[in-house]
């Protein structure tokens, strides 16, 4: 591995960390938030289900791969 | 000073007591068995490092435009919070094991005398495990200097109250000279993730071209729902490990889980 790919790895673990779906996730709600707003409908209520849904799949996701 | 600017600099101090009190541990734990002139250095570079980090990025976020650095940051955070807070839950439900200060400054201590002896002067090891410490736990903290900062162009606060959850938890540890386990670690790190998921929501919906109702003011309505969420979801997981416990227990949400099942 070069230094290049090292540091990128590094650097996706740590902001990223070993949960991607969530990521994504957040990802795909800002993007649906500016869609929305940018119709000029408000946009507010798109991310507060979405990061409550995004935690608690999270949650399960990991509390089941512990168990 | 306004409740945002309060936010960032509550957020950020709690960020910083857990990390550091995490740091000090190591430090304590290969200082006190081989080399303190060598821990003290060890812990002099990552300061420089982490500094440098801070003032080299600082700069280059705040001048983005503050759409772009709301939803870049925005994003970033909430997803560096969402982090936090779904290891905070699953702390305080009891899946995964808590940080306990004392058994890992005696993990580190073992494994500092397995290293061999100290030499005299400059020692190479302790310097090693004091940078590579204070560095790795540091950088979290950069992080939400760095985030949390730029977004209200205020890097200098969050830097300030860093730094001073950094000299206060040295004061104690030099003060107890043993690692700081009564400090409510898994607690503060539960506030630290809901703080950071709801701040990365609110900043990252605006950058997005969503106005919240309310302006600044709906943060007194995100943080609670957030809160009030992560509790639930650490009941219901505490409820379904141990049914009998969760009907008699009842205490702060990140603490008063049972034993965890697995290491970290």
């Amino acid at each position: 591995m070069t230094r290049a790919e090292a540091f990128f790895r590094g650097l996706w673990e740590f902001v990223v960390g070993d949960d991607w779906w969530t990521a994504l996730g957040v990802v795909i709600a800002l993007a649906l938030t500016a869609l929305i707003a940018d119709a000029a409908i408000a946009a507010w209520w798109v991310m507060p289900p979405a990061v409550i849904g995004l935690l608690a799949l999270s949650v399960r996701r990991a509390a089941r791969d512990r168990l | 000073m306004s409740g945002a600017e309060i936010g960032l600099a509550l957020s950020v101090f709690l960020a910083c007591t857990v990390e550091a009190v995490e740091a000090l541990t190591i430090v304590l734990a290969v200082g006190a068995t081989r080399s303190w002139s060598s821990a003290m250095s060890g812990v002099g570079a990552a300061t420089v490092v982490l500094a440098a980090i801070v003032a080299a990025f600082g700069p280059a976020l705040t001048s983005l435009p503050i759409d772009q650095l709301r939803v870049l940051v925005g994003g970033l955070l909430l997803i560096f919070g969402l982090q936090w807070l779904r290891k905070a839950i699953l702390r305080s439900g009891g899946v995964k094991a808590k940080h306990d200060e004392l058994e890992i400054f005696a993990e580190e201590r073992e494994a500092a005398r397995a290293a061999g002896a100290s030499r005299p002067g400059f020692d190479g090891y302790t310097f090693t495990i004091a940078f590579k410490g204070v560095l790795l736990e540091g950088l979290e903290v950069a992080f939400i200097v760095l985030t949390f900062g730029a977004n209200q162009h205020r890097v200098a606060l969050a830097a300030a109250a860093a730094g001073l959850a950094v000299l206060l938890v040295a004061a104690a540890g030099a003060a107890a000279r043993a690692p700081l386990a009564r400090v409510p670690e898994n607690t503060m790190k539960f506030a630290v993730g809901v703080m950071l998921s709801s701040y990365g929501m609110f900043w990252g919906a605006e950058g997005a071209g969503a106005s919240w109702p309310g302006g600044d003011a709906a943060l007194l309505a995100i943080i609670p729902a957030i809160l009030a969420s992560a509790v639930a979801m650490a009941w219901i997981l505490r409820r379904t490990l141990h049914p009998a416990a969760t009907a008699e227990a009842a205490g702060p949400p990140a603490e008063a889980a049972e034993p965890a099942r697995v290491s970290a």
